[in-house]
């Protein structure tokens, strides 16, 4: 009720010298409309920034196998067999932080179609989730192949750009067929156009295909034949496509009879496959991801806890540090520059409400003459200032809003509408009311009402 | 029964590093109802004896009895709820809130009240105190299009809002014509012997200081003469003959 009824002194107040009013509260007007749509075109850019960067795969990992060796000799990084395409099935299914994973079986060879030929950079056995990994969804023409193609070892593949330019000259390639290493596949889909990565190698030389078929058909490494290792006695007597983990030690006791190894069946791994490409939820949430994935993988090889890992997992942390750096100078530059807009609009504000106490020292002696205690007084100045604040940035959220369309129409900047910019912007105004309300309204409660009435 | 008694009341003011007394031992009584005309020079401390009834000051030394109690030692606070129950004031310059609706501005010390009043008993208790003041049609009329007499007429509103036993009246008619304040003063006299509201009026000039029916006078600092005014010029103030011989 008494709020009630300072707060309608105050419009009062304010109506009696609409102008003035209203020149004040201009400057908190552009202050927060300025903060506003400071705020939203930041978090657009830095929204598109993100976008972009994403894009080029700063939230993607990439899970190799570990080096294998025989004999001393070491075969490199990628050259161990024990991941297959169960383990990317495992992680998507129990790493939370993943959205997406895709097996990948590489293999560099040639292609050809028609008098043609092309050896591509990327040839990549996969699954269609590929394309979703690497935020590539939007296909040029065609469409991707699916589970099926996968699970039947489909001769199809899709192109990339620099394919398609190099073995179709102007031609449609869609439902031709090219032969990789002499395998016929159907061209079913052409991928858009992805440019250079960040290491400098055309991303459009690339042919997709799924995973099985490449495996299978074209470099028939599997695990049977590409093997570098001797393999146990009882696996191989139970199903000689389980040689999988490099074995080179020597047997110091006698290995599984058939009837124990019926007894404790080991997982039957039909294949191996060169690396997992995953995309995590987001590039803040890469580190969980590899998090889960290590314990995921560590488990299912049954890596004992001293033991190394036998796979790497690596991540884009440059990518991620520019990201990172760029959206928090972005943010505190704006920052600065809304607060001293808004600094400068406080100033205005106390300076009009200084103006006002003094020009109405008079009322102020006859308000406390009847009966007006110094705190009646210093609310209601202070609230007066905190309306002309509030009404201020009330404007200035509709300006600010309101000339952010006219720049996303005209301009096409990217913008973002932030609600916690708006919020930000009310609170800011009314601390700035109550800050720079202060002063003036505390002079005003020290007055002295017979010196004050007397005031000319 | 006596409102205000004051028992050796002494006032200086502070002038850089001397005291400057202006009140030197004023002792006086006002019973309820009666009607006082204060007068004195200029500089003789009327003034400042007026501030200390308002309880807008607080004596240097001395005792103020408002109503059966001692005030002169109230805080801020204390002497702000005085003023806004006990006392009324009317100014020589009305001091009313420019572009305020008369209404609003007689109903604006509600805001300090300790009662709450609801918007519309506000409005009502406003209304009735300006009709009875003749100025029903003029509720909306901000100040600057009431005459002179009107907006004093207004301000006295303004004091009695509250139902103050007390009225004090700085030169209520100094910024008006001799027609216009003889009617004001004429309210003033009908509030005192209608309503019983004691008032106290400081003014310099002794025709209107004969309206009154008590004359104190003041020369430097001290109460010099106090007297009933003549009983055939209250009957030629109650007739309404000009009341200034």
């Amino acid at each position: 009720m008494k709020v009630y009824r300072t707060l309608k002194t105050a419009f009062r107040a304010l109506r009696r010298n609409p102008m003035r009013a209203t020149l004040t509260t201009l400057g908190i007007v552009i202050g927060v409309a300025a903060v506003i749509a400071m705020m939203e075109i930041g978090e657009g850019s830095s929204e598109s920034i993100r976008k972009t960067i994403a894009s080029m795969g700063a939230n993607t990992l990439l899970i190799r196998p570990g080096a294998a060796s025989s004999g001393g000799i070491s075969f490199g990084a990628g050259s161990g067999m024990t991941m297959t395409p169960q383990d990317c099935e495992a992680i998507i299914r129990e790493c939370p932080a993943v959205r997406f994973a895709a097996p990948v079986e590489r293999v560099r060879t040639q292609v050809v179609y028609a008098g043609r030929n092309w050896v591509p950079i990327f040839i990549y056995g996969t699954t269609p989730e590929y394309l979703n990994v690497r935020g590539w969804t939007n296909l040029a023409e065609g469409e991707c192949f699916t589970e099926r193609d996968v699970r039947n070892a489909s001769k199809v593949c899709l192109l990339g750009q620099t394919i398609v330019r190099e073995l179709f000259v102007g031609e449609s390639p869609i439902d031709k067929e090219i032969r990789i290493k002499n395998v016929a596949f159907r061209v079913i889909g052409v991928l858009s156009t992805k440019g250079a990565n960040m290491m400098g190698f055309d991303q459009d030389d690339i042919v997709l295909a799924p995973w099985t078929s490449i495996k299978y058909r074209v470099s028939g490494t599997s695990a049977t034949t590409a093997n570098q290792s001797g393999s146990t006695e009882s696996t191989s007597t139970t199903n000689t496509l389980s040689n999988l983990y490099p074995n080179t030690s020597v047997q110091l006791y006698p290995g599984q009879s058939a009837a124990q190894a019926a007894n404790n069946p080991m997982p039957v791994r039909f294949a191996n496959i060169d690396e997992i490409s995953i995309a995590a939820n987001s590039t803040a949430e890469v580190p969980v991801a590899i998090k889960q994935i290590t314990g995921l993988l560590r488990e299912r090889h049954r890596i004992h806890a001293d033991d190394a890992d036998d796979f790497s997992i690596r991540d884009m942390t440059e990518m991620i540090k520019a990201l990172s750096s760029t959206t928090t100078l972005m943010t505190n530059l704006l920052l600065c520059v809304a607060l001293i807009s808004l600094v400068v609009g406080g100033v205005g504000i106390m300076n009009i409400m200084m103006v006002s106490v003094t020009e109405r020292t008079r009322e102020i002696g006859l308000r406390m003459a009847v009966g007006a205690r110094s705190r009646d007084i210093l609310r209601q100045f202070l609230i007066e200032a905190v309306v002309l604040c509030l009404v201020g940035g009330a404007f200035g959220i509709l300006l600010g809003h309101g000339g952010l369309y006219a720049v996303n129409i005209f301009l096409k900047w990217p913008i973002k509408t932030s609600l916690p910019a708006i919020i930000a912007a009310v609170a800011v105004s009314a601390s700035v009311g109550i800050i720079f309300g202060y002063y003036p309204a505390w002079k005003a409660s020290r007055m002295d009402p017979i010196e004050a009435l007397r005031y000319e | 029964m006596e409102l205000i008694e004051l028992r050796n009341i002494y006032k200086a003011y502070r002038i850089g590093e001397i005291d400057v007394p202006v009140l030197k031992g004023v002792s006086l009584t006002v019973r309820q109802g009666e009607f006082v005309a204060l007068m004195g020079a200029s500089g003789s401390g009327k003034s400042t004896l007026m501030n200390l009834l308002g309880c807008l000051d607080r004596p240097s030394s001395g005792e103020y009895w408002l109503d059966g109690k001692e005030v002169s030692r109230l805080s801020g606070d204390g002497r702000a709820l005085l003023r806004s129950h006990k006392i009324g004031f009317v100014f020589q310059n009305f001091n009313l809130l420019a572009r305020t609706s008369a209404l609003d501005n007689v109903t604006m010390p509600f805001s300090y009240t300790l009662e709450h009043y609801s918007d519309k008993e506000a409005k009502e208790r406003g209304a009735e105190l300006l009709e009875r003041f003749g100025l029903g049609g003029r509720l909306d009329h901000e100040p600057s299009r009431l005459s002179g007499g009107e907006q004093q007429r207004v301000a006295i509103a303004r004091a009695l809002i509250n139902k103050p036993p007390i009225l004090l009246a700085d030169e209520p008619t100094g910024n008006l014509d001799s027609h216009t304040g003889e009617e004001v003063l004429r309210l003033i006299g009908q509030l005192n012997e209608e309503e019983g509201i004691t008032i106290v009026m400081v003014t310099h000039d002794v025709n209107i200081a004969h309206h009154a029916r008590r004359i104190i006078r003041l020369s430097d600092g001290v109460i010099s003469n106090d007297g009933e005014v003549a009983a055939n010029s209250a009957v030629s103030r109650v007739a309404g003959g000009g009341g200034s011989k």
